[in-house]
């Protein structure tokens, strides 16, 4: 008898709570955030070595992304179903495993559909694992939020490190290579064969790895002159 | 001799952060202060020298070709390389969550000013490349995989070092604002593998 009425009190108290709308402001503020104001890779600073390794090439940049995209989406969405019956002490443990069944099967998959460009991927999609973009939003944000709310962090947290990544290859490939090379449509020349004529070279430094941390920190100068928020103190 | 070879060429040459950009991202969150950056410069050492050896114990008495003929003859072609990436990890985040505990215990005020970037040691990029490495090259006995390790360590040590006493400096000159913080550790690390990449040619 008691616990009925207990269970019709607590019946009673969710109703008198307001719904959340599935897209409140809170909820959509998790999708865009990420994009700029709390971007991982200039702003929170998470996924800076695979930024740097797989940006030579527009294509591996956009598969690497889409790769992260699903890994971040099942990630934190399993993490936030799991979050209370994890023991807080063996917690990286049970992440890394997580991470790295939803690696294998993302390279199963590329394999199996993307075969030239998993070659040329194969060490980067291992190293998902140790991204630290995926395990930092683990420890942030689904470990203590539910199962909704950690898909869109996942979703935003992925689209803010795709459009990065995808902006640094796209300066490195054209001004390294001078052509941007897309799969089945081969390669888009974008600097004009007469300035070739006239001795403009590709400048191969671009290639080498120094080049993309200095692009990314000429990207975060960039975002920060425009968005005067971020600006840190020294 | 051996030894002493592979410690040089892992701190100089093959420099975990020059070389390889390896464990970016807690290399730019907490060069902040000198302080700190001994802190995680002391755990990663710490972390590589135990890990590198247990992996490389792994590697050549459970995961290598043949590696599995001291349990049994009928094993000797048995190939279990597929499962280093989960077993290597596994191993790296048991230790990490120790070193955790360690440090929480003795060290409350480094604990705290490490935050969330100690458990982020267990997917440094240095700490599962270091054993990826090892793995790769195939050294000949454990001692030289410890010192391997332990060069490794070191040289990450050395890279936070002077990015962090860069910093501590830089604080005083006038760096456009947008720049400041962020913006120019990239663009200095930038210049700084430049300057590493005059190492590259030595043979040791």
């Amino acid at each position: 008898m008691s616990t009925e009425t207990a269970a019709a009190e607590k019946e009673v108290v969710k109703e008198s709570v307001p719904k959340e709308p599935l897209f409140s402001a809170k909820n959509k503020r998790l999708l865009t955030d990420p994009l700029d104001d709390d971007n991982p890779i200039t702003v929170q600073v998470l996924g800076i070595c695979s930024a740097l390794a797989i940006t030579v090439q527009v294509q591996q940049a956009v598969v690497m992304s889409l790769s992260v995209l699903f890994v971040m989406l099942f990630g934190n969405m399993i993490i936030a179903s799991l979050r209370n019956s994890i023991p807080s002490r063996i917690r990286i443990i049970v992440q890394l495993v997580v991470v790295a069944a939803l690696v294998i099967l993302v390279n199963e998959i590329l394999k199996a559909f993307l075969p030239d460009i998993s070659e040329k991927l194969s060490v980067f999609v291992g190293l998902i694992i140790t991204n630290c973009i995926i395990m930092g939003r683990f420890e942030a944000f689904a470990m203590g939020n539910k199962v909704f709310p950690s898909a869109l962090d996942g979703i935003g947290n992925a689209i803010g490190y795709a459009w990065i990544l995808v902006a640094v290859a796209i300066v490195r490939e054209v001004f390294g290579s001078g052509a941007i090379s897309f799969p089945g449509v081969g390669q888009i020349k974008f600097i004009p064969a007469s300035f070739f004529e006239m001795g403009y070279m590709n400048n191969n430094f671009m290639i080498l790895p120094p080049m993309a941390l200095i692009t990314v920190g000429v990207i975060i100068w960039i975002q920060r002159s425009r968005n005067q928020k971020l600006i840190e103190e020294n | 001799m051996e030894a002493v070879n592979i410690f040089v060429k892992s701190i100089f040459i093959d420099n975990m952060i020059f070389a390889y950009f390896l464990g970016m991202c807690s290399y730019l969150a907490v060069s902040k202060t000198v302080k700190t950056a001994v802190g995680l410069g002391a755990a990663v050492i710490f972390v590589l020298g135990i890990t590198v050896p247990i992996n490389f114990l792994l590697e050549n008495y459970v995961l290598k070709e043949g590696a599995l003929e001291w349990l049994d003859p009928s094993l000797a072609t048995t190939d279990l390389s597929f499962l280093s990436f989960i077993l290597f990890i596994a191993v790296i985040a048991s230790m990490v969550q120790l070193v955790e505990m360690i440090v929480e215990k003795f060290a409350p005020a480094l604990y705290g000013a490490l935050g969330i970037f100690l458990p982020l040691i267990a997917v440094n990029c240095s700490i599962l490349g270091g054993s990826l490495f090892m793995q790769d090259r195939q050294y000949a006995s454990i001692g030289d995989a410890t010192v391997f390790g332990l060069g490794s360590g070191v040289g990450w040590f050395l890279a936070i070092l002077a990015i962090a006493a860069i910093r501590e400096k830089i604080r005083y000159s006038n760096v456009p604002a947008p720049l400041r913080g962020l913006g120019i550790t990239f663009i200095i690390t930038g210049l700084m593998g430049i300057g590493f990449m005059s190492f590259m040619g030595i043979e040791l």
